[in-house]
């Protein structure tokens, strides 16, 4: 019991008439990395959405690290350990990596001074550097802006932001979605460190040979509901894709045909 | 794509992508504005070979016209001072307009507070108050001027923070208020005849040290403290500040308090230096603090700018109205060259950008 990270048990979303999320029961290991897929519209972004506080769920209970949870807000959720990389970044195109990983949470000295202490720049650029070593990132220059550097390196810097602090959960939404094949490459190599290092990990992709490539399991979600979770050695792409137009539905996941 | 990623976890420096600082701009700017009208100074029939700031004449050894040097820089430090707090607005994504009419405002209550009650051994002819006001100590119009601009910067924050509304209207709506107040103070008289020590503040080149003090002092906030990164995050993107738990609300009421404090401080020193008050004090202000943040590469779309830049934005703007006076140019016209030379600074400042977006 105590190496499970997450839990959700009956997690349900109502957008007014709209069932976007009936029932989620899901189960997150310590040190697994799970991908979630389905359809546009299946609900995988809804359920992204309850579990990092985004939204308020209309029902269900989650567990987190094996205390039930109520996050009021994405900060709540993030101050708890969970890491979210949204698919529109929330970088600062006009700082440089080091604010951008410590915005919000800033290394200071003088701290008598209130509002107005000072930042220690130097304990900040070290950390970065250490946490950019650890993911493996790769950026020419950390003193340049956000605004001067490509998607991928932006969206590295976002999931870098995720590893320097220890976070107890990551999540990515369609982290690779906007970008090219190197760069994307990069991401995933990224991924595959945080794997490494044994941090949990959830994934929202389209991307089958991604998800081949990165996870332990998959699950996947059809009309708000989970309608399989696979493990990667028991499956392949046909299945998978099966499973997500609705041609085939897993044992003990019936209601959601 | 090899050089975006070679060298381990950003080690790596790479020169030619550091971008080249816009105060250097700036700065040449400056230098090349000086020699245009050296130039103009010595082509034009009627100005007989004068210098604009070097010394010709052979009577003093000194290198440059100190007294046009010190006029240019006596008459931008006061505004210059508005635009040291303007800049922080404009680099939080914001705009001020309110603070020409609250220094308007501030020096009337300010001057109030200050006054003597003797003068040549008269009654003072001006007195606001009773006997109780005469000859405080020149600390109490201080406090009084700036707890003044706090209270209107901290409306004005609360209003755009809160309510949401753009700060376009609601420091609009602050300048006709602030106008008002300035005029109901006295019912339009002027107040004068300040005490000794109050007419200190500002007396002679005091404003340019208290300009140069305090553009130092902002220049170390924004540059090193949590407030300054703060303000420039917020301008930047503000929904990843509010994402990474920044209170933008509460920032954004400092940032507008610490702007109309420093208005209502250039407010105390316009005053003392001119030992009155009248309710027209400080028009246009606004908007030539504004301007000369904007010449000093502040973006009015928020996130970038410097207080370095802003005081090179003033000196561009002095020795620009230094020089048309120097060369005769009609005040009439001086007005409308202004607003040129402020329209082309914006438009070379976007241009760089775009130029700079294209290489990258």
């Amino acid at each position: 019991m105590s190496d499970v990270i997450l839990e959700t048990r009956g997690l349900t979303k109502h957008y007014g008439g709209v069932h976007a999320l009936n029932d989620a029961n899901f189960v997150l290991h310590k040190g697994e990395h799970v991908a979630i897929m389905g359809d546009n519209g299946a609900g995988k972004s809804t359920f992204v959405r309850q579990i990092t506080g985004v939204e308020q769920r209309t029902s269900g209970d989650i567990m987190f690290d094996g205390a039930p949870v109520q996050f009021d807000g994405p900060l709540d959720a993030r101050r708890a350990g969970i890491e979210t990389v949204f698919q529109t970044l929330a970088l600062a195109d006009d700082l440089d990596v080091p604010d951008n990983l410590f915005l919000g949470r800033e290394i200071t000295k003088f701290d008598w001074l209130g509002p107005f202490r000072f930042l220690d720049y130097k304990a900040m650029r070290q950390a970065t550097i250490d946490g950019l070593e650890k993911t493996a990132v790769k950026i020419p220059n950390i003193r340049n802006t956000i605004q001067n550097m490509s998607g991928g390196q932006r969206q590295c810097v976002a999931i870098a932001r995720t590893a320097t602090f220890h976070s107890k959960l990551t999540i990515m939404d369609e982290p690779t979605a906007a970008l090219g094949v190197q760069e994307t490459a990069q991401v995933e190599n990224i991924i595959r460190t945080l794997k490494e290092a044994g941090e949990p990990l959830i994934l929202v992709s389209h991307n089958m040979r991604q998800v081949f490539d990165l996870v332990d399991r998959i699950v996947v979600f059809r009309r708000g509901r989970i309608c399989a979770n696979l493990r990667k050695e028991d499956t392949d792409g046909q299945d998978v894709v099966a499973y997500i137009t609705g041609a085939k539905t897993q044992e003990g996941y019936e209601d959601a045909a | 794509m090899s050089d975006a990623t070679h060298g381990t976890g950003g080690l790596k420096f790479d020169a030619s992508k550091r971008s080249w600082p816009n105060e250097i701009n700036i700065f040449f700017a400056l230098i090349l504005i000086i020699i245009i009208f050296e130039i103009l100074g010595q082509a034009l029939p009627y100005m007989n070979g004068q210098s604009f700031l070097f010394d010709t004449r052979d009577r003093f050894d000194s290198i440059f016209n100190e007294a046009r040097l010190r006029i240019i820089i006596l008459q931008v430090s006061i505004i210059g001072i508005i635009a040291l707090g303007v800049t922080q607005v404009i680099i939080s994504g914001g705009i001020d307009l309110s603070s020409g009419p609250l220094v308007g405002a501030t020096a009337m209550i300010v001057m109030s507070f200050a006054q003597t009650e003797l003068v040549n051994g008269n009654a003072n002819p001006k007195a606001v108050f009773g006997p109780w006001a005469f000859d405080l100590p020149v600390i109490a119009p201080v406090i009084v001027g700036l707890m003044f601009g706090a209270f209107i910067g901290a409306i004005n924050g609360a209003l755009i923070a809160y309510t949401r509304i753009p700060p376009f209207i609601a420091t609009l709506g602050m300048f006709l208020i602030c106008r008002g107040i300035a005029q109901a103070w006295t019912r339009g008289k002027p107040v004068s005849f300040p005490t000794e020590s109050y007419a200190a503040l500002g007396k002679g080149m005091m404003p340019v040290f208290w300009f140069i003090g305090l553009a130092f002092v902002f220049h170390v906030v924004l540059k090193y403290t949590l407030y300054g990164k703060h303000t420039y995050a917020i301008g930047s993107n503000e929904d990843a500040a509010r994402m990474s738990g920044i209170n933008v609300q509460r920032h954004k009421v400092r940032v507008y308090m610490v702007a109309s404090m420093l208005a209502a401080f250039a407010a105390i020193i316009l005053s003392s230096k001119n030992l009155t008050a009248q309710s027209g004090m400080g028009i246009f202000y606004e908007l030539y603090a504004i301007a000369m943040a904007v010449i000093g590469g502040v973006s009015l779309t928020g996130g970038r700018g410097s207080i370095i830049g802003t005081v090179l934005g003033a000196m561009v703007f002095g020795v620009i109205q230094s020089g048309f006076t120097y060369i005769k140019l009609d005040a009439f016209f001086q007005l409308m060259a202004m607003g040129a030379i402020i329209i082309s600074a914006v438009v070379l400042d976007k241009m760089r950008q775009e130029r700079a977006a294209s290489r990258s």
